[in-house]
C-alpha cells in the first residue's frame, strides 16, 4: 500500500537512470542518511559510537571493497586483512613522516592508493588462476603482508614492540578528538565511498566486471580485456579496503599491531560479504551489521535480561548461538541477507493484498 | 506472524530486565571492572588469575565490608585475549557504578597498548602489573599507566643477571648464543630491545625466534634451535605456547635447565602438560611464587569455609591465583590511599590515579595484609610507576616450583636511559605534554 511505484512516471533519461527509481526508496535512503548525520549525534552514547557504529561503518566499507572483487568480479580473495594493513601502515607512515600531510582525508586516500598498488600486484596471478586456486594465492599475500609489517622495522618506526600509535588528528583544520567527530568523519567517507561504488558497479565498468564473473571467455570474446578488467577490480577493491584499514587503525584502534589485520580479519570480512549477499552493496552493510553486532548483543543479553551467568558461560553461549545463526541464515537464504531484503520489498509491494 | 509475536515478547522482557537492573544499583559502591579470559586459547592461564582477583575482592567485602565501608562492585567481561574485544569490554564497563571504573587491569599487553590511548581521555588509570609497555613506567609521560612490580625490561634483565651470575660474570657471556622464543605480539616483542642492548654490552649473539599466535606450532622454531645450539633459551610465551615449547624442547633434546621463562611462563599450567619433561625448567618470578601465605588463611575463613570461593581450595596456592590476589590487593590499597586524601566514598578514576601514584606499602603493612613472603615493600612515585624492580628465579622440580635464587634488582643503569629515550619518542610522536615530576608532591 505504502510501497508501490504506481503513478510514478519517468519522462526523461535522468529520472530513469537514477540510483533509486522508486520514490519511497529515495525517501527511505535519504531519511536514513539524514538521521545518521543529524539525529544520531544528538542521542548516541559513547559506547554506541565506539563499539557499535564506528566498527560497523568501517567494516561495511571493507565489505563493499571485497564485494566489488568477489561479488561483482568473481575473484575470490582471502587477502583482505593484508590489504587493510597496507592501508593502515601506509597512512601511518605518511602521517608520521610528512607533518604537512596531517589531514586525515589525504592520509586515508594515500593509504587507499598504496593498497590499490599492492592489490594490483597480488591481482596479477588472477589472470592465470581461478576460483579456489586464486583464493590460495591471495592467502599467500595475507601471510606475506603480515610478515612484512611484523619484520620490517622501518614501517613501524622502530618501536620496540612493533605497535604503532597515532594522535593529534586533523581534517581541514577540524580536530578529530571525541567519538562523535570520528563517527561523523567515518560516516562522511563511507557515504561518499558508497556513492562512488554504486556508480561504478552500475556503469560500464561494473558491467565488464560482471561479464568477467559470469563467463570470462565469453567476456573476452565480446571485447572486454581480462587483464585490465580484473586488475581494475583488484585496484578498486583494494583501494576501498585500504581506506577502511587506515580508518580502522586511526579512528577505531588508535594504536595497533599487525595482529589487528591477521587472517581472521580476512575471514571476518569474507563472511560479511557471503552472509550479506554477493554482488550487493546493501548486503555489505547488512553482513557487516550481522557479524559486528550479533556477538556484542549476545554477550550482553544475559546481563540485560538480569540472568546471572558466569562469564565463561556467556562466552560459550555467544559462540554457539552465533554459529547456529550463521548456519540458519545460510540455510534459509543462501543468497544472503540482501536477498531477504529484496524478498521483503517484493512482498511489501503486494501488501495488504497478496495473491 | 507467530515469530513476530515471539520477538515482541522477547523485546518486552528485555526492556523489563533493563529497568530492573538499572534500579538495583546502589550509590555507595566502588565499581571495579575485570577484563578476564575464561575462554579461548589462553583460558588455562586466564582462569586462575581471574579467580584470584575475584576472591580477593570478595574477601574485602566479606571481611571488612568493603574498602573503608565502601563495598566493591566487581564485574567481569571476557576478552578472550583479543584486543578488539578487550576494547569493547572497556567501553562497556568504564562508566558503570556511581563513579565509573576505578581502574582497569587489561591482562594483555595488546589491550594495554590500545587502552593507553584511551586512558588519558577517559581519566581512568591502567594497572598493568608485570606486563604492558616497558617505557610506561615513566610517569611524566605515561600519567595513567602503572606497570607495577616490573616491566618486561626488568624481567629480561633479571634473567640475564641470573645467567651472568651462573656463568661467573657478564664478561663470560662473550661469544655465547642466547635465543629468545617469543609470542609474536607486542607482549613477546617487548624484551627484544633490552636483550639487544645487553648483547651489545656483553658481546653475546642474540637470536630472536618468533612464534605465531596461539603457539601450538613450534616445530620449525625448535628445529632451528637444534641446528644453531644456543647456550640459553629465553621463553616469552603465554597460555598453550609455554607447555608446547617445553614439549618441543624435550623432543629436540634441548636441556630444560638452560631454558628461562618470563614470569608469565612460570606457572603450573605451563609445566604440568609436559609432565616429567618440564623438570629443571626455570622461570623468573614476579616477586611472589606459589604456596599459601597469611592471606590464604583469611580466604579460607571468610570464603572457602562458607563455600563462597570461586576456585577449588586445592588450587589457591598456584602461581597465577596468587598473582590475581596480588593484583587485586594493589588495586584495593591504591583506592584506600586515594580515600585518605579524598574521603571514604567511591573514588573516581582520577582520584584512584592519585592513589596509585602515592601507593606506599611497607613491610609492616604487607604483613598486616597477609602478603609477607609474597611481596617486597614497594613505593610508587611520579617518575617511577613500577614501584619496585625486584625478582627471583624459580625452578620446576617435577611437582612444584622451588625458588632457586636470591633477590635480583634489574639494573637501572641499563634500563633508565632506554625508558627515557622511548618515553620521549612516544611523547614527541603523539605531541603529548610532559609533566615535571620534581614539582609533584
Amino acid at each position: 500500500m505504502l510501497y508501490r511505484e504506481a503513478g510514478q512516471f519517468k519522462t526523461d533519461y535522468a529520472a530513469d537512470q537514477q540510483i533509486f527509481p522508486i520514490l519511497q526508496d529515495r525517501i527511505f535512503v535519504f531519511g536514513v542518511i539524514a538521521a545518521a548525520f543529524a539525529i544520531v549525534p544528538a542521542i548516541a552514547s559513547e559506547y554506541l559510537y565506539t563499539e557499535i557504529l564506528i566498527p560497523f561503518l568501517i567494516l561495511s566499507l571493507a565489505a563493499i571493497g571485497l564485494n566489488i572483487l568477489v561479488g561483482y568480479c568473481g575473484q575470490v580473495s582471502l587477502g583482505t586483512g593484508g590489504f587493510m594493513a597496507v592501508g593502515a601502515y601506509a597512512a601511518y607512515n605518511l602521517w608520521l613522516r610528512v607533518p604537512e600531510a596531517n589531514n586525515l582525508v589525504v592520509v586515508f586516500l594515500f593509504g587507499g592508493l598504496m593498497a590499490a598498488a599492492v592489490g594490483i600486484l597480488f591481482g596479477l596471478p588472477s589472470l592465470r588462476i581461478k576460483g579456489f586456486y586464486l583464493a590460495v594465492a591471495t592467502l599467500a599475500s595475507q601471510f606475506f603482508l603480515d610478515w612484512l609489517f611484523a619484520r620490517v622495522k622501518w614501517l613501524t618506526n622502530y618501536t620496540p614492540s612493533g605497535s604503532v600509535a597515532v594522535g593529534d588528528l586533523h581534517v581541514f583544520g577540524w580536530r578529530i578528538d571525541g567519538p562523535a567527530d570520528r563517527y561523523l568523519l567515518i560516516l562522511g567517507m563511507v557515504v561518499v565511498a558508497t556513492i562512488v561504488a554504486k556508480n561504478l558497479v552500475r556503469g560500464h565498468i561494473g558491467r565488464s566486471w560482471m561479464a568477467i564473473r559470469d563467463m570470462d571467455i565469453a567476456a573476452e570474446i565480446i571485447g572486454f580485456r581480462p587483464l585490465r578488467t580484473k586488475l581494475l577490480a583488484f585496484a578498486v577493491s583494494s583501494f576501498f579496503i585500504g581506506v577502511a584499514g587506515a580508518m580502522w587503525g586511526f579512528l577505531r584502534l588508535g594504536s595497533w599491531e599487525p595482529l589487528a589485520f591477521d587472517i581472521n580479519r580476512s575471514f571476518q570480512i569474507l563472511f560479511m560479504v557471503i552472509i550479506g549477499g554477493l554482488g550487493s552493496l546493501v548486503g555489505s552493510f547488512m553482513g557487516a551489521a550481522f557479524i559486528v553486532l550479533t556477538p556484542v548483543l549476545l554477550n550482553q543479553l544475559p546481563g540485560w535480561l538480569g540472568v546471572n551467568m558466569s562469564t565463561a558461560m556467556i562466552s560459550h553461549l555467544e559462540f554457539m548461538v552465533f554459529g547456529a545463526m550463521i548456519v540458519f541464515f545460510l540455510i534459509v537464504e543462501p543468497h544472503g541477507l540482501a536477498r531477504l531484503w529484496a524478498v521483503a520489498k517484493e512482498k511489501l509491494r503486494l501488501w495488504p493484498f497478496p495473491h | 506472524m507467530r515469530l513476530g509475536k515471539a520477538a515482541l515478547l522477547g523485546a518486552a522482557i528485555a526492556a523489563a530486565g533493563l529497568t530492573v537492573a538499572a534500579s538495583a544499583q546502589a550509590q555507595n559502591e566502588q565499581f571495579i571492572p575485570g577484563l578476564v579470559y575464561r575462554t579461548g586459547a589462553y583460558a588455562p592461564n586466564g582462569i586462575p588469575f581471574a579467580n584470584g582477583v575475584a576472591d580477593y575482592y570478595a574477601l574485602v567485602n566479606e571481611r571488612d565490608g568493603g574498602i573503608n565501608g565502601v563495598k566493591i562492585l566487581y564485574e567481569e567481561c571476557d576478552t578472550g585475549y583479543a584486543t578488539d574485544r578487550g576494547v569493547e569490554c572497556y567501553e562497556r564497563l568504564k562508566n558503570k557504578g556511581p563513579t565509573g571504573a576505578a581502574y582497569f587491569n587489561p591482562l594483555s599487553t595488546g589491550i594495554t597498548f590500545a587502552l593507553t590511548e584511551k586512558a588519558p581521555v577517559d581519566k581512568i588509570p591502567i594497572i598493568s602489573m608485570g606486563y604492558g609497555r616497558s617505557e610506561s613506567r615513566d610517569g611524566s609521560v605515561f600519567q595513567w599507566n602503572f606497570p607495577l612490580l616490573g616491566t618486561y625490561w626488568s624481567a629480561a634483565d633479571i634473567i640475564m643477571q641470573h645467567i651472568g651470575l651462573k656463568e661467573g660474570g657478564f664478561d663470560k657471556l662473550k661469544g655465547k648464543k642466547i635465543a629468545l622464543v617469543y609470542h609474536d605480539s607486542p607482549y613477546g616483542k617487548e624484551p627484544i630491545a633490552l636483550l639487544e642492548e645487553r648483547a651489545k654490552m656483553h658481546g653475546f649473539e642474540f637470536m630472536p625466534l618468533p612464534v605465531t599466535h596461539p603457539g601450538v606450532e613450534q616445530k620449525a622454531t625448535w628445529l632451528q634451535i637444534r641446528q644453531k645450539r644456543p647456550d640459553y633459551v629465553l621463553l616469552w610465551g603465554w597460555g598453550i605456547m609455554n607447555s608446547t615449547a617445553i614439549k618441543e624442547a624435550v623432543a629436540v633434546g634441548f636441556p630444560r635447565e638452560k631454558i628461562f621463562g618470563v614470569w608469565w611462563s612460570g606457572a603450573e599450567p605451563d609445566v604440568r602438560p609436559a609432565e616429567g619433561g618440564a623438570k629443571g625448567y626455570q622461570a623468573a618470578m614476579l616477586q611472589h611464587g606459589s604456596g599459601q601465605f597469611g592471606v590464604h588463611a583469611e580466604l579460607k575463613k571468610y570464603l572457602y569455609d562458607k563455600g563462597k570461593g570461586v576456585a577449588k581450595w586445592e588450587e589457591t596456592d598456584e602461581v597465577l591465583y596468587n598473582r590475581g590476589l596480588v593484583n587485586a590487593m594493589l588495586g584495593v590499597e591504591s583506592i584506600r590511599t586515594a580515600m585518605k586524601k579524598y574521603g571514604n566514598k567511591p573514588m573516581t578514576g582520577e582520584q584512584v590515579r592519585w592513589g596509585i601514584e602515592h601507593l606506599d606499602l611497607s613491610a609492616a603493612r604487607l604483613k598486616e595484609l597477609g602478603f609477607d613472603g609474597m611481596l617486597q615493600p614497594l613505593k610508587v612515585t611520579c617518575s617511577d610507576h613500577e614501584g619496585t624492580r625486584a625478582g627471583r628465579i624459580q625452578q620446576w622440580d617435577g611437582k612444584k616450583w622451588v625458588v632457586v635464587s636470591d633477590w635480583y634488582q634489574s639494573d637501572d643503569k641499563v634500563i633508565k636511559p632506554m625508558v627515557d629515550a622511548a618515553a620521549k619518542k612516544y611523547a614527541a610522536e603523539k605531541k603529548l605534554p610532559v609533566r615535571d615530576c620534581s614539582k609533584e608532591s
